[in-house]
């Protein structure tokens, strides 16, 4: 490819060309395809994040309270597709359920992490799909994580420390204090100031509203300093003056949720919905999505150049990978092979040795059967000798009789010769 | 509080749920103004080609369509033997412009040489190699580890092809090059200085080019797949009925009625470029840049290059997953899983689609 050499300069334009409209284009095929946000709520058992969510998106998401039964930190997720004007939203939430309720809270984080990189690992499982739908995947990595504290007044406990330390290069968290209604206004803001401090000294990453564009840069670096946010969730309404509004009605008084001087309720909404919900998608995609797809490749064997500054291709170390992986497949099928072979010839050899046996018996009882019948025949010889000595014997007796007979017949007849004469 | 953000109008700001039925205003559709903001400062990218027979108008025709000397008229190179390529060349020009707010970054692709030799033979490699270069280049930066956050995109989003006015019938080059190349960029078909046709004429010729354009299995753009709904389908097939659009390019002024008008003016008439009764160019100029400009990128992000790398990434591996593609099932590994996906995926009718493209060129 030439360039022309002149670089990338800018030209006036002589009249109207219309790709002003680019904007609304590009605007109106994201309205056809739907948005997806994805809000992940952590924070210990009892402190409103349900309640929460129902004020944020004005709309009763669950019907029955979760179970607090499951041994260990469960994340139970659910998905709505809410509608405002022409925005189609599929909004996800993500309850972490059972967090803070064990003996040993060591590793009520892991299955945070878990939850989160397993997004990641799906995301990145389709984009290396060698066919893959990008543009129709329903992405469900976590665009916000918000961090409910418990209303103590105190600080931070160590358990929120450490998850939000476990979390902070994962997802853009957004700590807010929950059930802030229990805390006097006096006491608020020293603890809104004990937690950022503690959060800055433990080196905790927290989401900070973008303050680069124009346009929003004001309100984004005035609601910064507001962190975390004081808030007060209520699906319930009370009539004040002529009007029906959120609130929770105390024998003392009505905290108003949407009122800003009883809570940030408002605030919250303002920034994570209204001014920089595509911010906090872009952020999970362009930052902590990367990270985590440089750690995970890099942990494969993966480079991107080599000692001798030859540049890799992913495609190159992927190849490899895959000779060596259909290598060993080789190998086993080979191993499996062989296996297999021997235990052919063994089975054979011992069907072999059965057949053996089986004709030698068979041999032994043949001639067994043979003696036998050489036996029978030579008693049943014997016997007709027998026999036929004593027809002999008796032939002979029988002739011996008739000659006697006949000897006698003569006999008398010479007696009575002898009388006649 | 409310007033510092510039809100989507919707001044009621009720809305509908599908779920419970409050009807207090959330603020969900405020994500469509903060869409906005984000596009205006980033600022776009559009990319570009023509191509064509010197002569045939393409740098006039990119000044027309924006106003400004983004491509430099060939005609007036000092030094003839320069003039005319011995091979295809491809030149490539990017200017910054801005129209109300909106920026955008312009690259026009010039293939200077194109059809102008004795034998053509070939003459569309060059541009397809330019073309799978870009692809090549957006597909290397994609799948490094380190990454940038906006890969720069020099795809060419968009080929408008130059047909020499004759009036008969597309030349065996115009065939060759649109088939091979629609499979691989959006290509939009114009009739150049249609100013030499009358208007039966353009209309038969343009009846004609659309025959032959089905007759090969040539899917200009729009293509008809690739029409998202019944609404884009209707808009979409009345661009059809009138492509190839017949243009004239100018980039002098004339008074017209009183009017400073873009146009040609000879000794019979002043031809105004932007108006319909004229020529098409107002439709080509809406289609490309009003209406259809988010489009073409798009169809270009998701379906050209996702072609281009699955082809890319199948390359070395075609022959060996046929046989294994039963054995990666069975076996399933830690670090396996990456691998076993293509194995898994390479069954189904990839090796269908790997034959389809490979002969490409």
């Amino acid at each position: 490819m030439e360039d022309e050499g002149e670089g990338v300069r800018a030209v006036p334009l002589a009249g109207h060309v219309g790709f002003d409209s680019m904007p609304d284009q590009l605007v109106n095929k994201s309205v056809n395809r739907g948005f997806c946000f994805n809000i992940l709520c952590v924070g210990e058992t009892g402190l409103g994040k349900s309640t929460l969510m129902d004020t944020l998106f004005n709309t009763k998401f669950e019907g029955e309270p979760t179970q607090h039964n499951q041994p260990g930190v469960t994340l139970k997720s659910n998905t709505y597709e809410l509608q405002e004007s022409n925005v189609r939203l599929k909004l996800t939430v993500v309850n972490t359920v059972g967090f803070g309720d064990q003996i040993n809270k060591e590793d009520s984080y892991k299955s945070i992490v878990e939850f989160i990189d397993a997004q990641f690992e799906a995301y990145l499982q389709e984009e290396l799909k060698i066919k893959r739908t990008l543009h129709s995947y329903h992405d469900t990595r976590i665009h916000a994580c918000l961090y409910f504290i418990a209303p103590t007044g105190h600080s931070l406990k160590s358990l929120d420390l450490v998850t939000m330390k476990k979390l902070d290069s994962k997802v853009n968290i957004i700590p807010i204090v929950a059930k802030s209604d229990a805390i006097a206004k006096s006491e608020l803001a020293k603890f809104k100031i004990k937690i950022t401090s503690e959060l800055v000294s433990n080196g905790v990453q927290i989401y900070q509203f973008p303050t680069d564009d124009e346009s929003v840069a004001e309100i984004n670096s005035t609601m910064n300093s507001h962190l975390p946010f004081a808030v007060v969730g209520s699906t319930e309404e009370v009539k004040i003056g002529n009007k029906m509004v959120k609130a929770r009605q105390y024998p003392w008084g009505t905290v108003q949720v949407e009122n800003e001087n009883h809570c940030d309720f408002v605030k919250l909404r303002e920034m994570l919905i209204r001014v920089n919900m595509e911010d906090l998608r872009e952020q999970t995609h362009t930052r902590h999505y990367e990270l985590y797809r440089r750690c995970k490749l890099e942990e494969m064997g993966f480079k991107d150049t080599d000692p001798d500054s030859k540049p890799f291709s992913l495609q190159e170390t992927y190849e490899a990978k895959r000779n060596e992986f259909m290598g060993e497949l080789q190998k086993k099928e080979e191993e499996m092979r062989q296996m297999f072979v021997q235990r052919v010839k063994e089975k054979e050899a011992e069907l072999k040795e059965a057949e053996k046996e089986l004709h030698e018996k068979f041999d032994r009882l043949k001639k067994l059967h043979q003696d036998e019948k050489k036996k029978l025949e030579d008693k049943k010889k014997s016997l007709d000798d027998e026999v036929n000595t004593f027809k002999q014997k008796k032939t002979a007796a029988e002739l011996l009789q008739n000659q006697a007979q006949q000897a006698g017949g003569s006999t008398t007849l010479k007696r009575d010769k002898e009388r006649k004469n | 509080l409310t007033d510092a953000i510039p809100h989507h109008p919707n001044p009621q700001g009720k809305g509908e749920k599908s779920h419970g039925g409050d009807f207090s205003y959330v603020g969900i559709d405020a994500i469509l103004e903060q869409m906005r903001r984000k596009a205006m400062k980033q600022g776009f990218e559009l990319n570009l080609m023509v191509v064509g027979q010197s002569g045939l108008g393409k740098s006039t025709l990119m000044n027309t369509l924006f106003k400004s000397k983004v491509s430099r008229n060939k005609s007036v190179q000092s030094n003839p033997e320069e003039r005319i390529p011995k091979t295809v060349e491809i030149k490539s020009i990017s200017h910054d412009i801005e129209e109300k707010g909106v920026r955008m970054k312009l690259t026009v692709i010039d293939t200077p040489g194109f059809g102008d030799q004795i034998n053509n033979e070939n003459c569309w490699q060059p541009i397809m190699k330019f073309i799978n270069d870009q692809y090549e280049a957006y597909l290397q930066e994609e799948i490094n580890i380190n990454r940038k956050k906006r890969i720069p995109d020099s795809r060419v989003h968009c080929c408008i092809y130059f047909i020499p006015p004759t009036g008969h019938c597309l030349r065996p080059l115009d065939v060759e090059f649109m088939r091979r190349l629609s499979k691989v960029v959006n290509i939009v078909p114009v009739i150049a200085k249609a100013d030499t046709l009358t208007l039966e004429e353009r209309d038969s010729f343009k009846q004609t080019i659309r025959e032959e354009l089905r007759a090969n299995g040539i899917d200009v753009y729009p293509q008809k797949e690739f029409d998202e709904d019944a609404e884009d389908r209707m808009i979409n097939d009345k661009i059809r009925e009138m492509i190839p659009f017949a243009v004239v390019g100018s980039d002098q002024e004339y008074q017209v009625n009183g009017k400073r008008l873009l146009g040609r003016k000879t000794k019979w008439g002043t031809i105004e470029v932007e108006n319909i009764a004229h020529c098409e160019f107002a439709y080509l100029r809406d289609l490309l840049i009003r209406t259809h400009m988010q489009n073409i990128k798009d169809i270009t992000g998701s379906i050209h290059y996702e072609t281009y790398r699955v082809r890319r990434l199948n390359e070395s591996n075609g022959h060996v997953i046929s046989q294994t593609s039963d054995h990666m099932a069975v076996q399933p590994k830690a670090n396996g899983q990456l691998e076993e996906q293509p194995g898994a995926l390479q069954a189904n009718g990839v090796a269908a689609q790997h034959e389809a493209l490979s002969h490409e060129m």
